[in-house]
C-alpha cells in the first residue's frame, strides 16, 4: 500500500517531462509525417517522397548538406580536439572552458552579423590581408566562410564533451603505455584517442546534427551559393507554401539524424567502461 | 651478501619538491639484482613518489638515478627496463586481456608468432592462460591485477615496480597473491620492488624492507632485523603492534623503566641517557602477581582469534599491550615476566648510520 503510493508519487515527477516530450517532440514528428502525405493542394499522395528521391535537385541538396555538414564538424573536430587536449593541461581548465563557451550565450544571428561586418570588403579581416599584402578579397559569400563561421559557431559543443572526456582519463593509463614503452604519439593514438572517443563521438552528434540543417547562415554568409536541406525546407514552408514537400525535407533529415546517433552510439561494447577516474 | 655485485637501482641524495613542499628528502638506496624490496610507510610519506622516479614518471628536483651503473635521470620512461603495476592497475579498457598483455611487445615490434608466445607464457605465468579473450570488464578484481602483473612480466624487466598493487583485493586474497607475487619473484629471479602501507605484507613478502616517514628513509633491514631492532620510536610503532615506555640508560645491558632495573641486550650508549625502550606484546608472558617482574592491572581484552588482546595499566599509569593465548580476568593484578634480550632499546634521534655503527660495536664483542 505504502509501497505504491511511492510509486504513483514517483511516476508524478514525470509528468512535467512526459507532457513536454509528448507536445514538443511526438506530437510535431507526427504531424510533420503527416503533412508530407499531403500535396500542395491538400490532397493525399506519395509524390513528395517520389519527387525528392528522383529529382537530381532534391537529392543534390542531400548531398551537399551532408558534404558541407560533413567539412563543418571535420573542421570543428580538427580544432576543438586539440584545444580540448591542451585545456587538460592548464592550470585553470574551468576558466579557459568559461571563456570558450561564452560565446553561445550570444544569438546566432548577432554572431552572424557580425562576421559579415569582419568579413565584408572594408572590414576587418581584409583590413589585415591588405596590410600584409595579399588583400583585400572577396571574403564574405563564399564556401570557406560560410564552413568558418559554422565552425566557429559549432566549436564549444565539440570542445565540451571531448574535454570532459580527456579530464576523466586516469592519468594511469597514459603512464602506463609509457611504462610499455610507447612513445607520446603512440600513447596518444592507441590508447588516449581511443579511450576518449566517447567524447569524440558525442561532439560529432552535436555538431554534425545541427549542421546538417543549418539555413540562415547559407544565406547571410554563405551567400546562398549552397542550398542545403535547412535552405530548402524554409523556402517551402515560408516562400512557395508547399509544406508538404518541406515535411518531406524534413522527414528525410530526421531519418539522417536517426542513422547518425546509431552509427555513432554503435559499438558501445569496449568504450566509456571504467574510464572515469 | 657478495660485495661486489653492481646494484640495480642506486638513489643517490634524491630529492623531489612541489613548490615549498618538499616530498622527498635526501634519499639514498640501492637495489641489488634478485631481491623484493618493500618500500613501507604511511600514506603520504613518499613511497610512490621514490617508485615514480625510478619509473620515469616524475622527476627528481635533485639527486642521481641510477640503473645498472648508468645515470637514468633524463631517460624517459618508455625507454627504461623498468616496468609497473599501478595500484589501479590502469588495464586498456578498449583492448581485451591479451591485447593488454600485448601492447608492450607490438610496440617493441616483436614478431607476431613470438608475440602470441609470450603473451600466452605471462598468462600462463598469473594462472591465467585461458582468459586472453575476455574483456577486461568481464574479469574480476582478482584477476586484472594479475592481467596488470602478465603485462609488466611480459616486457622482461629487470625491475619490477609494484605500487600498492593488492590494497583493492579482499583480506583473503590479498594473502594468496602475497605468496603468489613472493613465488614468482622468486622463480623469475627479477628485482621487485613493492610499494605498500601494510606492514603485515611488507614483514611476509620482503627480502629488505625500508621504511618512510615524511620524505625520508628511516631504517633499512630485513624484516627480522627491523621488527626486533627497530631504530626509532615511529618504527618501532608502525611495525607491528609495540609497548614503547621512556626509560634510563643505567650502563651497557643494564637499563631501568618503571623504577625498576632490568638487564637487557642493549649497549654503547652513554651512561644514564634518557632512552625509549619497546616490548612487544607477544614476549610478554602473563604469570602470577608475585612472580611477575612487573605487576599490572587488567583493563579490558579483546578475543582476536588466535591470541587475547589484554589492555593492562601499571601503577605509572602506563598502558601495557599483551598477547596472550589465555585469557585474562579483567580488575584483576597479574604478573608480567619477558626475557632480557626481549628488551630493545631505542636512543632518541639516533640515526640509521649511527645505529648501525653502534650495532655493529657491541655485536662484535
Amino acid at each position: 500500500m505504502q509501497r505504491k503510493q511511492r510509486l504513483s508519487r514517483n511516476t508524478a515527477y514525470f509528468v512535467p517531462y512526459i507532457l513536454w516530450i509528448l507536445l514538443f517532440v511526438i506530437a510535431p514528428v507526427l504531424l510533420l509525417i503527416y503533412q508530407s502525405f499531403f500535396n500542395i493542394d491538400g490532397q493525399f499522395t506519395f509524390d513528395n517522397y517520389v519527387t525528392y528521391f528522383s529529382s537530381s535537385t532534391y537529392l543534390m541538396m542531400t548531398v551537399n548538406s551532408v558534404w558541407y555538414a560533413f567539412l563543418i564538424t571535420l573542421a570543428t573536430l580538427l580544432i576543438s580536439y586539440p584545444t580540448a587536449y591542451l585545456l587538460n593541461e592548464t592550470k585553470h581548465p574551468q576558466l579557459w572552458l568559461l571563456l570558450i563557451i561564452m560565446p553561445t550565450w550570444i544569438n546566432l544571428l548577432l554572431k552572424a552579423y557580425a562576421f559579415i561586418g569582419i568579413f565584408s570588403q572594408a572590414g576587418i579581416a581584409n583590413q589585415f590581408l591588405s596590410f600584409i599584402g595579399i588583400g583585400p578579397k572577396q571574403l564574405l559569400f563564399t564556401n570557406f566562410s560560410f564552413v568558418f563561421v559554422a565552425a566557429y559557431i559549432q566549436i564549444p559543443f565539440m570542445v565540451l564533451p571531448i574535454y570532459n572526456s580527456i579530464s576523466e582519463l586516469k592519468p594511469s593509463y597514459v603512464n602506463a603505455s609509457r611504462d610499455l614503452g610507447a612513445t607520446n604519439w603512440q600513447t596518444f593514438s592507441r590508447v588516449i584517442f581511443p579511450l576518449t572517443m566517447p567524447g569524440v563521438k558525442a561532439g560529432i552528434q552535436a555538431v554534425f546534427i545541427p549542421s546538417l540543417s543549418l539555413f540562415m547562415l547559407t544565406r547571410l554568409i554563405g551567400g546562398n551559393k549552397v542550398i542545403t536541406l535547412g535552405t530548402a525546407i524554409e523556402e517551402h514552408f515560408l516562400t512557395t507554401m508547399n509544406w508538404g514537400m518541406g515535411s518531406t525535407i524534413g522527414v528525410v533529415l530526421i531519418i539522417a539524424m536517426v542513422i547518425i546517433m546509431w552509427l555513432t552510439n554503435g559499438n558501445k561494447r569496449r568504450s566509456g567502461k571504467g574510464l572515469t577516474k | 651478501m657478495a660485495v661486489n655485485t653492481q646494484p640495480i637501482i642506486r638513489l643517490t641524495n634524491v630529492c623531489k619538491s612541489y613548490g615549498d613542499h618538499q616530498i622527498l628528502k635526501d634519499i639514498n638506496l640501492e637495489l641489488e639484482a634478485g631481491k623484493f624490496y618493500t618500500l613501507l610507510g604511511p600514506s603520504g610519506c613518499g613511497k610512490t613518489t621514490i617508485l615514480r622516479t625510478i619509473a620515469g614518471f616524475t622527476d627528481a628536483t635533485a639527486g642521481e638515478v641510477d640503473f645498472d651503473g648508468q645515470r637514468i635521470n633524463d631517460l624517459p620512461a618508455n625507454q627504461r627496463q623498468v616496468n609497473t603495476v599501478f595500484q589501479d592497475y590502469a588495464l586498456f579498457p578498449h583492448m581485451n586481456v591479451a591485447e593488454n598483455v600485448a601492447f608492450g611487445l607490438k610496440l617493441h615490434k616483436v614478431a607476431k608468432a613470438e608475440i602470441e608466445t609470450r603473451v600466452q607464457e605471462a598468462l600462463a605465468l598469473v594462472q591465467l592462460a585461458d582468459f586472453g579473450d575476455r574483456e577486461i570488464s568481464e574479469i574480476s578484481g582478482g584477476q586484472q591485477q594479475r592481467v596488470a602483473i602478465a603485462r609488466a612480466l611480459v616486457m622482461q624487466p629487470k625491475v619490477l615496480l609494484l605500487d600498492e598493487p593488492l590494497s583493492a583485493l579482499d583480506a583473503k586474497l590479498r594473502k594468496d597473491m602475497q605468496y603468489e607475487l613472493r613465488d614468482l619473484q622468486q622463480r623469475l629471479g627479477i628485482t621487485f620492488l613493492f610499494v605498500t602501507h601494510d606492514q603485515e605484507e611488507a614483514l611476509a613478502m620482503s627480502d629488505e624492507i625500508f621504511v618512510m616517514n615524511d620524505g625520508k628513509i628511516l631504517q633499512g633491514g630485513t624484516p627480522v632485523d627491523i621488527y626486533d631492532e627497530p631504530i626509532n620510536h615511529f618504527v618501532a610503532n608502525f611495525i607491528g603492534e609495540s609497548n614503547i615506555i621512556p626509560g634510563n640508560m643505567l650502563q651497557d645491558y643494564q637499563v631501568e623503566f618503571v623504577g625498576k632495573t632490568f638487564e637487557c641486550a642493549d649497549a654503547g650508549m652513554q651512561a644514564g641517557e634518557a632512552v625509549e625502550v619497546v616490548l612487544r606484546p607477544e614476549d610478554l608472558d602473563i604469570v602470577a602477581a608475585d612472580q611477575g617482574k612487573l605487576v599490572v592491572t587488567v583493563d579490558s581484552q579483546l578475543f582476536r582469534g588466535n591470541y587475547f588482546e589484554i589492555v593492562a595499566y601499571d601503577n605509572d599509569h602506563n598502558e601495557w599491550l599483551v598477547h596472550s593465548t589465555n585469557p585474562a580476568d579483567e580488575g584483576t593484578p597479574i604478573g608480567l615476566t619477558f626475557d632480557p634480550q626481549d628488551i630493545h632499546v631505542m636512543r632518541l634521534h639516533e640515526t640509521e648510520a649511527a645505529f648501525d655503527a653502534r650495532l655493529e660495536q657491541y655485536e662484535d664483542d
